[in-house]
């Protein structure tokens, strides 16, 4: 910084963390986990076209623990990008925006993305 | 007065040089993705086992081979305008930022092009 010395508005770091920032830097850290999930994706639909057994290499690959940890980690990233995205497309209308029910929307949020990844799993295996 | 210059005054953009046009398509490719992102999860569920056979018929069905490709270009399309303005955001060395951009375009698009080539080796294959 160019400008030490001189006074400095208060930084995210002095700040008791509401709810809504949090979920707020969330929704870009979901994203952009998902831009490299998205990578992964494309590798299981190419190995898949390769053959049998490319794909039980693949397959191979991400059914160890850190592999499935990654694919619940994308799942439950999905599950609440998507939930905290349509909060974003009601606030478009102009709607939600007071406190308490901006409040109250994130807890939603993140009770609907833990609750459903727990389902998706439960359902899949 | 105004300091604008009539050039600027009539394309109305601002100091962003952009429209709406990035926000709007984000949010259009956030709608498409609740639907085929919930179709894919639900597929998936659906899905008797990860293993190849399972997972090249449910492929070789022409309406889920669409899906899967319209999934795929979505998913790249909107990864690549959230990428692009997390760069735009923390990206300020000029060289760096159009390098990064650069990088993350031709990255996006090749994941797209290699997802919807593999589903069309599977799905004509």
């Amino acid at each position: 910084m160019s400008n030490s010395g001189r006074p400095l508005s208060p930084h995210l770091s002095i700040y008791r963390w509401p709810i809504t920032m949090v979920l707020s830097i969330l929704h870009r850290m979901t994203g952009v986990a998902m831009s490299i999930g998205l990578i992964v994706f494309a590798a299981w639909l190419m190995q898949t076209a390769a053959g049998p057994e490319a794909h039980l290499r693949f397959n191979y690959m991400m059914s160890g623990t850190v592999g499935k940890l990654l694919l619940i980690g994308w799942s439950c990233a999905f599950f609440f990008h998507a939930a905290n995205g349509v909060r974003h497309l009601v606030w478009d209308t102009g709607r939600g925006f007071d406190k308490r029910q901006a409040d109250r929307s994130a807890w939603f949020v993140i009770a609907f993305s833990v609750a459903v990844t727990a389902a998706f799993w439960w359902a899949a295996l | 007065m105004s300091l604008r210059t009539p050039l600027g005054r009539v394309l109305g953009l601002g100091s962003a040089k952009n429209g709406t046009d990035h926000w709007w398509a984000q949010r259009v490719s956030a709608v498409a993705l609740i639907f085929l992102g919930g179709w894919f999860g639900y597929s998936l569920v659906r899905l008797e086992s990860q293993t190849y056979l399972d997972v090249i018929r449910f492929i070789g069905q022409p309406l889920n081979a669409v899906l899967l490709a319209l999934l795929s270009l979505t998913l790249a399309y909107h990864s690549y305008l959230g990428v692009q303005v997390v760069i735009e955001d923390y990206v300020h060395t000029p060289g760096t930022k159009v390098v990064s951009l650069l990088l993350s375009r031709f990255a996006h698009v090749f994941v797209a092009i290699a997802a919807v080539y593999a589903i069309l080796i599977i799905g004509i294959g």
